[in-house]
């Protein structure tokens, strides 16, 4: 039995160690905004932040998520900056991988305030867009950046 | 944008209240939205794809798949430029199967061939128009007026006195009003929403994780199952030993199915660990025996013989021969993964008396066909419910339907609703791939550098054979999808033979965004700047001069060019490559500007691309399209390949078959041709010239011409 914190919201589920906590998420929760991507850390979809990193939950054991906090997309609220820039921007094509873009995005952001483009490829390359939405992520948080400065 | 938007299949209905509630109540962004409930009753249905409440809602019924091309958008855009309803109002619901929603032109529902907006325009704007007559004729009807004194605007219908009323309290009278046979469509300088920029309606779905895709089907008592398949295409399984893999926490039941052994369990992380531990033996069957080096000998040899003729003009051979400079060329393509984001899936709750099918599918007629023929139901009791696809690319149109039949085979042998769950390895190793490639070229000029003979053999498996388009696509011996682009070779050429070689193996091939074109794209393409280069000619005026009959193909070489700076100076290490294909209707030009790195390493900087797709509904979804476009045809160019040894299939996930990433990711720039001429594809387009471009631009770098794919970055380390 793990008690997981997400999204500010305590559960109890009672699963194996070893079960990625992608899919305590996603089958056990009913957290399915994040996605299953590729299960070896390589695409990003399954991005959450666990004590402000962006994580790759598809091969975070759930034992090693317990006790921390961990957010999902279903957790960033509508109105963060992040989100108004992508629908603003008109960013997503098919949607899948944009949760995990959302999240490694928001967690970049919230310790680089105003990052550079290489800033953002060091944070994003981890996130595979096969729709090709790259120069619409980049310009997206470019201009959530320039929201969160005008907010301060 | 606040449209109620619920295409959730009704799997959430199935839902307990609360995770229900959980669910829905992020996706909610209307108050008092009814969140799947019933809609008042009676509702104004005039055609297949209107519906109007007495509230007021309006829901249009699509029946195209929405993978990221954004026909949510585009198909709706098309119905409320006639109907002069409040786009603000809109809900979207995924079409059921049927008659009314097959594709115009072919008899079947089905989105693919980048032709969801040609073939719903007149259908579609003529649906919308129909539905505001009959709105205007019930409220001329209310006020007992002459119609021709009301105009509808923004979901009303209003007077020339001034007085108006809604389109939901016209909704009943509306419903009794005759549908009109002739309505007329507004000419093109009255249209308010086609041609303007529009952002997608699922953009908050899709952004708030809420967009229900295929993965996302789950509900009280439905399992998930993942599937151990041949590790060699058509192999069987000859034994397993399932001991351990059922002592997993979780596992429900190991069954032996069709497509191999199924093991079934509460959740797929249970499943994928109980897979890892089960013990099968296969019969692999010939397929054991293919080695992609071997099928590449083979190939190579079959394009040096005459194959059946695609088109033959003048006598190629005789002109080749007395040319003065002749140019001949070999080039090669690999076999490539579509490696959608969202690995394929469906799920199926099969009953005696009905069969659901929960699905991100592009061609919903031949799931249904397949659920009927493996559950023995008529398929009047087959539904198919479309959810969201994470990508489609061609292959959510299986030829053979292979995820839904899988999936309700195994739920036929549970006998409980089962998802089943592709890994991301199943995907990439599951087959039915972009055909493996290989063309013989030659050209021939004269004393004067005309252009005199072109000669094409192309080697590589049939798409369609086997298929419901075969019937219609191979005439004579020819797959049209194995010849386009190369038949339809758009430069003045006095003698040319374009000539195919049909190969059979095991291997399964199928569409994958612009089918033939993502083969002939690159080949012809290249080959053309070959005889420009040997002619002494910039590869740009090269085409325009053998273009000069050809006023669209040159209109967006031209404007490409402009756009790029064509022969304007560059940082020092860079240089830039032009290629132009049309295809699926539409003509598509691309300048590549590159550089190599002292390893290789190929960068790409900038993409200049023009598109002429006749008139357009949402020019921010066609950018969005080539964009996205590029980028498919890069990870192809820079990185994609699949190979086989000894039958099995050498890559599986995305650490080895890799695709473009953000740090890769070029600038790219999408210019619009203004257009009278009729709507044209745009989904695929985008794709066949950029490999072309980059490597055309990679032989103006250093002198070196790229004639197979991926690129290799050793070929060009110290070039």
């Amino acid at each position: 039995m793990f008690t997981l914190n997400v999204n500010n919201q305590k559960y109890e589920v009672d699963v194996e160690p070893d079960t990625p906590l992608l899919w305590v998420l996603r089958d056990n929760l009913g957290l399915q905004g994040t996605k299953y991507g590729c299960g070896i850390g390589q695409c990003g979809a399954c991005t959450v932040i666990i004590d402000g990193q962006a994580m790759r939950s598809c091969i975070r054991p759930v034992s090693l998520a317990a006790g921390k906090e961990i957010t999902t997309i279903e957790g960033l609220p509508p109105d963060h900056p992040v989100k108004k820039a992508w629908i603003a921007g008109n960013v997503p094509q098919c949607g899948y991988c944009q949760p995990g873009q959302i999240m490694s995005a928001a967690a970049l952001l919230s310790k680089t305030q105003k990052p550079t483009d290489d800033d953002i490829d060091k944070a994003m390359t981890g996130n595979i867009c096969r729709c090709g939405t790259y120069q619409r992520i980049r310009k997206a948080i470019h201009e959530a950046s320039a929201a969160m400065e005008e907010k301060k | 944008m606040t449209g109620v938007f619920l295409p959730d299949g009704g799997f959430r209905d199935r839902m307990p209240p609360l995770c229900h509630g959980l669910l829905l109540g992020i996706s909610m962004e209307t108050p008092g939205s009814g969140g799947g409930s019933p809609q008042p009753v009676p509702p104004f249905a005039p055609n297949a794809f209107i519906r109007i409440a007495t509230d007021g809602t309006i829901t249009f019924i699509i029946p195209k798949s929405e993978m990221g091309q954004g026909v949510y958008t585009a198909l709706p855009m098309l119905i409320a430029e006639e109907l002069e309803c409040d786009w603000n109002a809109i809900n979207v619901e995924p079409s059921p199967v049927g008659p009314a929603y097959n594709h115009a032109r072919w008899q079947m529902m089905n989105t693919g061939g980048s032709s969801s907006t040609w073939s719903e325009w007149d259908r579609l704007s003529l649906a919308g128009a129909a539905a505001r007559e009959m709105l205007i004729t019930a409220a001329a009807k209310t006020w007992k007026v002459d119609p021709k004194s009301c105009h509808a605007e923004n979901s009303h219908v209003i007077h020339e006195s001034g007085k108006s009323l809604t389109y939901g309290e016209l909704a009943a009278t509306a419903a009794r009003m005759e549908v009109p046979k002739d309505v007329r469509v507004k000419d093109p300088g009255q249209r308010k929403i086609l041609g303007k920029p529009r952002l997608c309606i699922d953009n908050p779905l899709k952004v708030n994780g809420t967009a229900a895709y295929g993965m996302d089907c789950s509900f009280p008592g439905v399992l998930t199952a993942v599937i151990e398949r041949s590790p060699v295409f058509g192999g069987k399984v000859r034994s397993f030993d399932a001991a351990k893999a059922k002592a997993v926490t979780g596992v429900k039941d190991v069954v032996q199915v069709p497509s191999g052994v199924a093991v079934v369990a509460t959740g797929f992380a249970p499943a994928q660990k109980a897979r890892k531990l089960l013990k099968v033996e296969w019969d692999e069957g010939a397929g054991a025996k293919l080695s992609t080096p071997g099928m590449r000998e083979e190939y190579r040899k079959l394009a040096a013989t005459p194959g059946t003729i695609a088109r033959k003009e003048g006598d190629p051979v005789k002109a080749i021969a007395a040319a003065v400079k002749k140019i001949e060329a070999e080039y090669e393509v690999p076999y490539l993964a579509h490696s959608c984001m969202e690995p394929l899936n469906a799920t199926v709750d099969l009953r005696p008396d009905r069969c659901d099918v929960w699905a991100g599918t592009q061609s919903q007629t031949r799931e249904l066909n397949a659920a009927a023929k493996v559950s023995g139901l008529p398929q009047e009791k087959i539904q198919i419910h479309t959810l969201f696809l994470g990508g489609g690319f061609g292959r959510r149109a299986n030829k053979d339907a292979d995820f839904v039949t899988q999936a309700t085979e195994v739920a036929k042998a549970v006998k409980q609703p089962v998802r089943v769950i592709f890994s991301r390895e199943d995907d990439t190793k599951g087959g039915y791939y972009r055909p493996m490639w290989y063309d013989r070229l030659r050209a021939g000029l004269d004393k004067d550098n005309k252009l005199t003979g072109w000669q094409h053999t192309i080697v590589g498996q049939s798409i369609l054979a086997g298929s419901d388009f075969g019937a219609i696509l191979i005439q004579g011996g020819i797959d049209e999808t194995s010849v386009e682009g190369a038949k339809e070779l758009p430069y003045a050429v006095p003698n040319i033979l374009v000539d195919l070689h049909s190969t059979e193996n095991p291997v399964p091939v199928q569409w994958w965004r612009s089918v033939g074109h993502s083969h002939t794209g690159f080949v012809v393409e290249s080959f053309f700047d070959e005889v420009a280069s040997a002619a002494g000619k910039d590869p740009f005026e090269f085409r325009r001069e053998l273009l000069r009959d050809m006023p669209r193909h040159r209109g967006v070489l031209e404007l490409a060019a402009q756009k790029a700076g064509w022969g304007t100076p560059l940082p020092a290490g860079h240089a830039r490559g032009i290629a132009m294909v049309e295809s699926f209707g539409s003509f598509v030009a691309q300048v590549a500007e590159v550089s190599v790195d002292p390893a290789g390493k190929v960068r790409v900087h900038r993409v200049v691309c023009a598109i002429d797709c006749g008139q357009y509904v949402n020019p921010d979804s066609i950018a969005a399209q080539m964009e996205g476009g590029i980028v498919f045809g890069l990870s192809a160019a820079l990185h994609g390949e699949i190979t086989l040894k000894d039958g099995r299939v050498e890559q599986s996930n995305f650490n080895n078959y890799p695709v473009l990433r953000m740090n890769e990711m070029p600038q790219v720039e999408v210019h619009i041709v203004k257009s009278s001429e009729k709507p044209s594809g745009v989904g695929e387009p985008g794709v066949p010239p950029i490999a072309a471009a980059v490597c055309n631009a990679l032989f103006a770098l250093t002198g070196k011409r790229i004639r197979k794919l991926p690129i290799r970055p050793e070929e060009l380390k110290a070039a």
